[in-house]
């Protein structure tokens, strides 16, 4: 984990003006992410982790602080060099799956490389591919409808790895799941940071923060703690330990091979 | 972003939803259909008219006699001969701008043939007249100037005269017919010309050497002759002038003091044509503007439809953005979705409108001429429209804030 960090947020704010109130949803947080993490980013509702998730994913841009997205300033983008900078460098994984509906499976997945300008040849190669990886080889011709909730997750996740993404950010990926498909989309999540993909995962539940191999916790704007999965464990009573609903899997967390 | 894929991404969105699509379109059909076929109709009228005009004769101008005026009571053009065989002479041999001149006496006669008599105009005059007024012969010839200077009776024949005398195949060239008690070799029949603007039946006539005439109805030939002349001008630029010339000749001829009135008229056939025209053309305007109107009407339903498309489609178009989709290239969806509704709209309104000016044409027999042009200038107009009011729908979308449209429910 040499070279310079993958992502560096430095002491971001973002305030929102809704009437004469002004709200400030990140109230200065600074953190680096490395290449290959698997991270997940907790805190309740209204704590800051979506606008942080919004921030990261270039949706959004910061009030103030620096934001260096693959050693590229995101603050200095337009609307097309973000658009570019989301296609081409980040993977998006949402709670509510966010399918094109009536549109195929494989179709859904290929549309990254639409907008990138890849011919439909190359398209349809690296759509397969992407979905194979997920499983979902059987499923091409199926639309959304057609498709249970897990699998329409997966979907998306093939369409968030065809670019060949830096960095996939993962928005609650499992909050419309139940939790046996949770873990499934989950260990896939981990497959692939195993496989050396960096993931960015936000999301309120423990359980699913267990299988990241760091968590970061957010909470009024501000980040409460960053720790390692080990450095967690250990901070964990004994007592404690077996309370939660523990993963079906136990969580790997020792990075990569 | 390879226009081709955005184009079949617009059409699957139209065709996402056919009905929605049809009804929206409906306004740029009927306002391309309605254009089409009411300039299809306007040119037909149009051409009827100049066809009408041209079959009276092209260039040309017709001089009346002056009007009688005795004791206060004074009658129409026509009801006195003032215009002599000398005055025609004189058109004839001094007015450059003239090119042929022709009298034309008429009167109803019944024509006798071996079986059958039928009463019709018969006109004496001379071989110019068939010149000037376009009309060849289909059987037969012409009688000659040595006809008309020998007064022969001789007598050339229109088509319906031929079929009321001799049956509608008949060739009565060489046969003898009575005009009145005077009996007529037929030397030619003339070709078939049609009806004139009002309905008359030009082939319902039939014409015999002018001084034929003069001797055999009108009992002599003297100095006035009463009928009317054709002078047909060298070509239709100069048709005004030799008006003008034809008339300052009359007057000195016939020795009119300067503020007097002219004791005959002249009638430019290409003026009455011309303001024909000019009224058909009104029209034609008239209805097309209407037409165009229900365009724009139209144009206002694609915009509508497009904004209500756009509201539908906002998660969609957040995750397009979120998945690195420019704003250029949503501007360019949008306007392609407006475009396909709008060019489709205006090919199915050249079908229809092109299918209602031949329906018209074979139901009621209308004049009806569908021109390329407009055919071209509606498609490229409907299309513009698909452009204008596609354009504020789709920029809508593509300033659509990505966080905000995958919010959206």
């Amino acid at each position: 984990m040499d070279g310079p960090p993958l992502i560096e947020v430095r002491d971001v704010t973002k305030v929102y003006q809704t009437g004469d109130v002004e709200v400030r949803a990140l109230a200065g947080v600074s953190l680096e992410i490395r290449s290959g993490e698997f991270v997940a980013i907790m805190g309740s509702s209204g704590s800051g982790k979506s606008t942080l998730m919004n921030i990261l994913g270039c949706l959004d841009r910061p009030t103030q602080g620096t934001y260096l997205l693959a050693g590229r300033q995101v603050a200095k983008m337009g609307k097309d060099e973000l658009a570019e900078t989301r296609n081409e460098v980040l993977g998006f994984v949402f709670q509510s799956f966010n399918l094109l509906a009536r549109t195929t499976a494989l179709e859904n997945v290929e549309l990254p490389l639409v907008y990138r300008g890849i011919g439909s040849k190359e398209r349809h190669r690296r759509g397969l591919r992407a979905l194979e990886r997920v499983g979902l080889e059987k499923r091409l011709d199926h639309t959304p409808a057609q498709l249970s909730g897990g699998q329409q997750q997966r979907v998306a996740i093939a369409r968030a790895l065809v670019g060949e993404p830096k960095v996939i950010l993962a928005d609650e990926p499992t909050g419309n799941l139940d939790s046996k498909t949770s873990i499934e989309v989950m260990n896939l999540f981990q497959e692939l940071g195993r496989a050396g993909i960096t993931v960015v995962l936000v999301t309120h539940e423990p359980d699913i923060a267990e299988f990241a191999s760091r968590v970061i916790v957010v909470k009024d704007g501000l980040i409460q703690s960053d720790q390692t999965h080990q450095q967690r464990v250990a901070e964990v009573p004994p007592s404690l330990r077996a309370a939660p609903a523990a993963p079906a899997t136990p969580p790997v967390a020792k990075g990569t091979p | 972003m390879n226009p081709f894929v955005t184009l079949r991404i617009a059409l699957r969105a139209v065709l996402r939803n056919k009905m929605r699509s049809f009804l929206t379109t409906l306004g740029i059909i009927i306002g391309v259909g309605a254009v089409i076929a009411m300039m299809a109709i306007g040119a037909g009228a149009k051409a009827q008219v100049e066809q009408a005009f041209a079959a009276m004769g092209t260039n040309l101008l017709i001089v009346l006699p002056g009007s009688s005026s005795t004791g206060g009571s004074k009658g129409g053009f026509g009801s006195q001969p003032t215009l002599t065989w000398d005055d025609l002479a004189a058109i004839k041999n001094e007015v450059a701008t003239v090119k042929a001149v022709a009298p034309s006496l008429r009167a109803n006669q019944s024509l006798v043939s071996d079986q059958l008599n039928w009463t019709t105009s018969v006109t004496g005059t001379t071989p110019e007249y068939f010149d000037i007024r376009n009309w060849p012969m289909s059987d037969g010839a012409l009688f000659t100037q040595q006809d008309v200077d020998a007064g022969n009776k001789v007598i050339v024949l229109g088509q319906t005269v031929v079929s009321r005398l001799f049956g509608p195949t008949a060739s009565p060239v060489g046969q003898t017919i009575r005009v009145g008690n005077t009996p007529f070799s037929v030397v030619g029949v003339a070709g078939k010309k049609g009806q004139s603007a009002t309905g008359q039946d030009y082939d319902d006539a039939a014409f015999i050497p002018s001084t034929t005439f003069a001797h055999r109805i009108q009992g002599g030939l003297g100095k006035y002759m009463s009928g009317q002349m054709y002078v047909q001008s060298t070509s239709s630029d100069t048709t005004q002038r030799a008006l003008e010339d034809v008339r300052t000749l009359l007057r000195d001829r016939h020795k009119l003091p300067p503020g007097a009135d002219d004791d005959f008229s002249i009638r430019n056939l290409a003026e009455i044509a011309g303001a024909q025209a000019e009224g058909t053309d009104t029209m034609t305007t008239l209805l097309a503007s209407v037409a165009a109107v229900s365009l724009l009407v139209g144009g206002i339903g694609i915009m509508n439809i497009m904004l209500v498309s756009v509201t539908e489609r906002t998660r969609e178009i957040g995750i397009r953005m979120a998945i690195g989709a420019k704003p250029s290239s949503i501007l360019l969806q949008f306007l392609i979705e407006a475009l396909v509704l709008s060019i489709a709209g205006g090919l199915v309104g050249v079908a229809s409108g092109v299918g209602v000016a031949w329906w018209l044409a074979s139901k009621f027999k209308w004049p009806v001429q569908v021109q390329v042009d407009v055919i071209l200038i509606s498609v490229a107009f409907s299309a513009a429209v698909g452009i204008v009011f596609g354009l504020y729908p789709a920029r809508k979308a593509s300033q659509l804030d990505p966080i905000d449209a995958l919010r959206y429910e």
